[in-house]
């Protein structure tokens, strides 16, 4: 116990004694350690921001897309719609959406009615798309029940409505066959300017029969990725030929395995480039180690004069360069966690982007660079160690 | 005489017996520094070496202190061979039993006092480890520089220096205390006053002492003084140590002419056996 502690303090005295040297020679190091990490956390931090703009395309992994498309004329809806909600029920699928794309609703607004897009969809759509709703709210299970369709619409739609206060919810007339007047009761803005917006199944079914007629009806399944193919197999059988007069089309929606490119850049690539920069950072302290251990040869002699063994002379001057690098590499993790964890993440908004789960720091980042710290000022500090354990006492001390 | 494997505690009795050390040259030849060496140093004895440059007397210290081994004979500590122990035994036997003062204080550059006299104490276990740094004040006030403890040797004097080498020399109680020209770098004066504390110390320690001197006035305050000569070690008496001393005073002679010469030609290649010897101890 006192053999570690004293080798460990006489180590710290050093690094503490000969501090500029130190610092000096830790910049590559510092420098390697940092960039290492901050990359591998920006790389975890863009990843995710692709992952998200991703997902708010196609679903979350793993999503499932059933499209039935009408093979003539128009499409049997409701019977569509109930093959859906059965098969649902009957897998027990948690998060699921039906809707279908945008139908071009007439909207009436002060300026005057204009057709806008609005994408029938569930709930459910919301988790599924990652939808950012910036005001207001996303829609609820009891939405379903208002009379009045509420609307989650972008921020043109808000802007065409003549501006928003927030309170009290903005209201429009939907203009189909049976006009209506629905409610806004929140604001996803997708960076567009033209207005478009979002509508309950239930409301557009109930409001714009007429406009639902011809389109297409879509099933999305947000599924855990082990069980997709299972799922499109029984999605194909059993849905297949569920709804007369129907083709269906059963795909993975989600953008799946196309990250791995990304990770395999980030898990190798950054990892790679910044441990050859470490392992440069490593030649400036061996170097400096290899010119102080030198300078330092009568002063181990006088160690060895106070009972200093071969190994405890070989770990003090081992641990030296350990300590320091250890030190350079703490001070750079945290460093880069400063850096990482304050990032101006809403000027992303500026480029109609957003980043709804901020990845936390790489705790393995930050592991693999500390660890590679110790390993360079291991390795860096061999030979000077060996030097010091191989100087004769005698001729070290010189009496 | 029984060799017993492991000495039972501190180191006591030194004896060296017969021991030589050879060095190589880098021309193949080979050079002779200490020749057929008999000495016994008993505890608490303080033995004085002079000699001129070259004569071995730091290689003699160095195998006092287990820093170096002869090439012939045998150094044996309480009995036991010093060529049967370990590496890490005789480090640790060198730790725990001997104190070296160095001519150059050989202080550690930017540590304050305390730490180069606490120094040592990083190489001990236990109580005397943890307790290292108020062991090193306590040190550093008996030899009077309990006000500078936090000063570097650079902002020393060559006496207050010296003054924590000898505190740290002392800091483990070693039974061995080794000083190289103690007073070498110092005044006359300053070296006197650090001789004093010197002596003082390894009195109320009990511990032994070796000093190896150009000075003979720093000899001559020894229980004993040794001349070695071309390596080989024989005994001074009484009158040639004091007649040497005064021949100090003679102008135009320098200490190291002073050392170099034999003040009475004594034992001069005579390779005096001190071990049993009663011309070799003091009287």
């Amino acid at each position: 116990m006192t053999g570690l502690v004293g080798v460990l303090a006489e180590a710290w005295g050093e690094v503490r004694v000969h501090r500029v040297r130190v610092l000096l020679s830790l910049v590559g190091v510092f420098l390697a350690v940092l960039a290492l990490t901050t990359v591998t956390a920006l790389g975890a931090m863009g990843r995710q921001l692709v992952t998200e703009q991703s997902e708010r395309f196609g679903g979350r992994p793993a999503t499932v897309l059933v499209e039935a498309y009408p093979e003539t004329g128009s499409l049997d809806r409701p019977a569509a719609r109930a093959a859906f909600d059965e098969f649902v029920d009957r897998h027990e699928i948690r998060w699921s959406t039906a809707g279908g794309y945008g139908l071009q609703a007439p909207v009436r607004f002060p300026g005057g009615a204009q057709r806008v897009q609005l994408v029938p969809v569930d709930p459910a759509y919301g988790v599924i798309h990652r939808v950012v709703v910036s005001q207001g709210r996303w829609f609820g299970e009891d939405d379903a029940q208002r009379l009045a369709p509420p609307l989650v619409v972008n921020q043109a739609f808000v802007d065409a409505l003549g501006g928003s206060s927030g309170l009290p919810p903005p209201t429009v007339v939907l203009g189909g066959t049976t006009p209506v007047t629905a409610v806004v009761v929140g604001v996803a803005d997708d960076g567009w300017d033209v207005p478009s917006g979002f509508l309950l199944e239930e409301s557009a079914e109930r409001w714009m029969p007429d406009l639902l007629a011809t389109s297409s009806i879509s099933l999305e399944l947000w599924v855990p990725p082990e069980d997709v193919d299972a799922v499109q197999q029984m999605a194909q059988s059993e849905l297949g030929s569920a709804v007369p007069g129907a083709s269906m089309s059963i795909y993975r929606s989600d953008s799946g395995d196309s990250m791995q490119v990304l990770d395999l850049v980030l898990a190798y690539g950054v990892r790679g480039a910044g441990l050859f920069a470490l392992l440069l950072g490593g030649i400036g302290v061996l170097n400096v180690g290899l010119v102080t251990v030198r300078q330092r040869i009568r002063e181990i002699g006088v160690r060895r004069s106070f009972g200093a063994t071969s190994s405890r002379v070989f770990a003090a001057v081992l641990l030296e360069s350990v300590v320091a690098t250890t030190l350079a590499g703490l001070a750079a993790v945290v460093v880069s966690v400063a850096v990482v964890t304050n990032l101006p993440l809403g000027m992303l908004a500026g480029a109609g982007l957003s980043l709804t789960d901020v990845p936390a720091f790489p705790v393995r980042a930050a592991v693999e660079g500390l660890v590679a710290a110790v390993a360079v000022g291991a390795l860096a500090g061999v030979v000077p160690a060996v030097m010091a354990v191989r100087a004769r006492v005698v001729d070290a001390i010189r009496y | 005489m029984s060799v017993r494997r492991r000495p039972a505690g501190p180191v006591g009795e030194l004896r060296l017996e017969q021991v030589g050390r050879r060095v190589a040259l880098p021309d193949g030849g080979h050079l002779d520094v200490l020749t057929g060496v008999d000495l016994v140093v008993e505890p608490g004895e303080h033995v004085a070496v002079v000699g001129r440059s070259g004569s071995g007397k730091s290689t003699l210290l160095n195998i006092l202190g287990l820093l170096d081994t002869p090439t012939s004979g045998r150094y044996l500590l309480d009995g036991v061979d010093a060529a049967r122990l370990s590496d890490r035994r005789r480090a640790r036997m060198r730790g725990d039993s001997f104190g070296f003062v160095f001519q150059q204080f050989n202080l550690l550059p930017r540590r304050t006092a305390t730490e180069n006299v606490a120094s040592p104490l990083l190489y001990a276990r236990g109580r005397a480890f943890w307790t290292r740094t108020r062991r090193a004040r306590e040190s550093l006030e008996r030899v009077g520089l309990g006000h500078r403890l936090e000063a570097v040797p650079e902002r020393l004097s060559g006496g207050e220096q010296q003054r924590v080498a000898v505190a740290r020399a002392l800091v483990r109680r070693p039974r061995v205390l080794l000083a190289d020209e103690p007073t070498g770098a110092l005044d006359v004066d300053t070296g006197a006053a650090v001789m004093d504390l010197l002596e003082d110390l390894v009195t109320a320690q009990g511990t032994t002492l070796v000093t190896i001197t150009h000075d003979l006035s720093v000899a001559a305050r020894a229980d004993r003084v040794l001349r070695l000569d071309h390596g080989v070690l024989t005994p001074m008496g009484e009158q040639d140590v004091a007649g040497a001393t005064a021949d100090r005073q003679e102008p135009g002679t320098t200490p190291a002419e002073e050392s170099a010469e034999d003040p009475a030609g004594a034992g001069r290649g005579a390779g005096v056996a001190c071990v049993g010897d009663p011309v070799g101890r003091a009287s």
